[in-house]
């Protein structure tokens, strides 16, 4: 038991002065604290790369399109299974790579900006695809068409984009900044390279998409092999794309009429001197690829109800097996889509809408 | 009638003490995390989650203590509206640490993503997935954050106003004693 003192031990009275001192003390620390959590959330740094400020450079980019999502809006939901042999296993400990099925869900999509552009906007076509274990757990990644990014940092491809970015004063793009930004950055000179030869396809299913960053398999014993994957196509073509805005979609769904559609889902496994930390940068010379078994999509639906709406395809959702890797890249993307995310989540009752105007980019 | 206790029971002001460095520690990891691009964001959002649910545990086992030990009272002659504040401050402290990572456990779960620990230990979803649940909860585990820190300044602020202005025996009842 604890006998109080009462009141309690008395102590001299402070001065109006001493007060005040005391006062302004107390007012300084609150004034650290407050400041000490202004530093770290950026406000104090309005040069810092956060996730918002991508996020603006998108819309400023592209225009705000409600609902959608910020980068890739215009797509279709795919849903089918993984089919895996087994062959795998023996790098990664994930549960999708021990033999049989795991369900998915995808996204085919066009890397535009807007939601209505022309399908041959882009020569580039990306695919999502989200794993879900008999675990709970998932893999989620998402592939693009082209084998590098342009870009190895986040910096670089904010750059980028606000290079191509139109000018706020003229409402059109600077024609002396994509050449500028370009000297600046030989690491492009791979992706431009390739850009120039490759062409709309007409078809989803044709073709191949890749990882572009690199990842970690880890295997039961914990030994580590960094690869890239891609997803290559079963069906072959290259038919020129139609000349028409819309072709994407139908075609996907004449082929799933027929069928379902099937892509090999191979990783590529990491030499010792490949760069794991620059998705700019192709893996050259001989590699060892796993082919880790087959992904068939059997249905498709709209993307403004479907199964894939709400899925924010972050690519650091991984099952434990698969790790993200060096690659500042995917720390980036992460943060982005989640920005991005939580910005179209809380627009979902416009998508509905019909669109006010459609802008074409 | 028992004499009212001059300190927090040795158990409460462990807790209080652990639980403030854990707590700030988190609206750091939080606020810094959001604000982003870099790998940190990942290694803080890997620090961020399993530190929320021990938040969780800690907070309930601390609202259990609180209820079975003794609570200092306040100096008789404090003025009615700081003895006010400091109740209501209070509840809204316990309020937060309860709900700031049920909100974020429910976030993850409207947002249909598995809610990971560390890479293989996985928790439940406490929510359906659902688009607009997630922009809510969301928002909320946003606002509420900043809400958070604000009242810890101003608890930071009084219990400094009690230990070095008025001079009573406040600060010293979670500083010290038996």
């Amino acid at each position: 038991m604890i006998d109080r003192e009462p009141p309690y031990p008395r102590k001299p009275p402070l001065s109006n002065a001493e007060k005040l001192a005391r006062m302004a003390g107390i007012g300084l620390v609150v004034l650290i604290a407050a400041g000490a959590f202004a530093y770290v959330n950026g406000s104090l740094d309005p040069q810092r790369l956060t996730p918002a400020r991508v996020v603006n450079v998108f819309e400023q980019s592209n225009g705000v399109h409600p609902g959608y999502r910020r980068n890739h809006p215009k797509g279709i939901c795919v849903a089918g299974y993984f089919e895996s042999n087994g062959a795998a296993a023996s790098l990664s400990r994930a549960q999708v790579f021990a033999s049989g099925r795991t369900p998915v869900i995808g996204r085919l999509a066009l890397p535009t900006g807007n939601p209505y552009s022309p399908d041959s906007a882009a020569p580039i076509r990306s695919f999502a695809v989200q794993f879900t274990q008999p675990d709970g757990q998932q893999w989620r990644t998402g592939m693009n068409s082209m084998p590098v990014f342009p870009v190895g940092t986040p910096e670089a491809f904010v750059d980028l984009l606000k290079a191509t970015s139109p000018d706020p004063k003229t409402g059109k793009p600077d024609p002396a900044k994509p050449p500028a930004f370009f000297a600046a950055h030989p690491e492009a000179q791979p992706f431009l390279a390739w850009v120039k030869t490759a062409k709309p396809s007409a078809s989803f299913v044709t073709e191949t998409y890749n990882s572009v960053n690199a990842f970690v398999l880890v295997d039961t014993a914990g030994k580590r092999q960094a690869v890239r994957w891609s997803l290559v196509s079963e069906a072959k073509g290259d038919a020129p794309a139609p000349d028409a805005k819309d072709y994407l979609q139908q075609d996907l769904s004449q082929k799933l009429a027929s069928g379902p559609q099937r892509w090999s889902l191979v990783l590529t496994l990491a030499n010792a001197q490949d760069p794991t930390n620059d998705a700019s940068k192709a893996w050259t010379g001989d590699h060892k690829t796993v082919n880790a078994g087959t992904l068939v999509i059997d249905g498709d639906s709209s993307q403004l109800d479907g199964n894939c709406r709400d899925i924010n395809f972050d690519p650091l959702i991984l099952p434990n097996g698969i790790e993200g890797s060096d690659d500042p890249l995917l720390a980036a993307r992460s943060a982005a889509y989640a920005s991005s995310y939580m910005r179209r989540t809380s627009e979902v009752d416009q998508l509905k809408a019909a669109p006010a105007q459609e802008k074409q980019p | 009638m028992s004499t009212p206790t001059a300190h927090f029971a040795p158990l409460a002001r462990a807790l209080h003490w652990l639980m403030a460095l854990m707590v700030i520690a988190m609206l750091f990891i939080g606020a810094g995390m959001v604000a982003s691009v870099s790998e940190r964001h990942e290694w803080l959002l890997n620090l961020h989650k399993p530190l929320g649910i021990a938040i969780l545990v800690l907070v309930i086992v601390r609202l259990i203590v609180r209820f079975s030990t003794q609570t200092p009272p306040l100096p008789a002659d404090l003025p009615g509206w700081q003895a006010l504040a400091a109740k209501l401050s209070h509840y809204l402290l316990y309020a937060l640490m309860l709900a700031m990572p049920l909100i974020g456990w429910a976030m993850i779960s409207a947002a249909g993503d598995p809610v990971m620990l560390s890479s293989s230990v996985r928790l439940p979803s406490i929510v359906a997935a659902h688009a607009e649940t997630f922009a809510f909860l969301r928002k909320a585990h946003r606002y509420l954050a900043y809400l958070f820190f604000l009242t810890i300044l101003m608890h930071l602020a009084a219990a400094l106003f009690h230990g070095w202005v008025r001079r009573d025996e406040v600060l010293d009842s979670m500083l010290r004693g038996k």
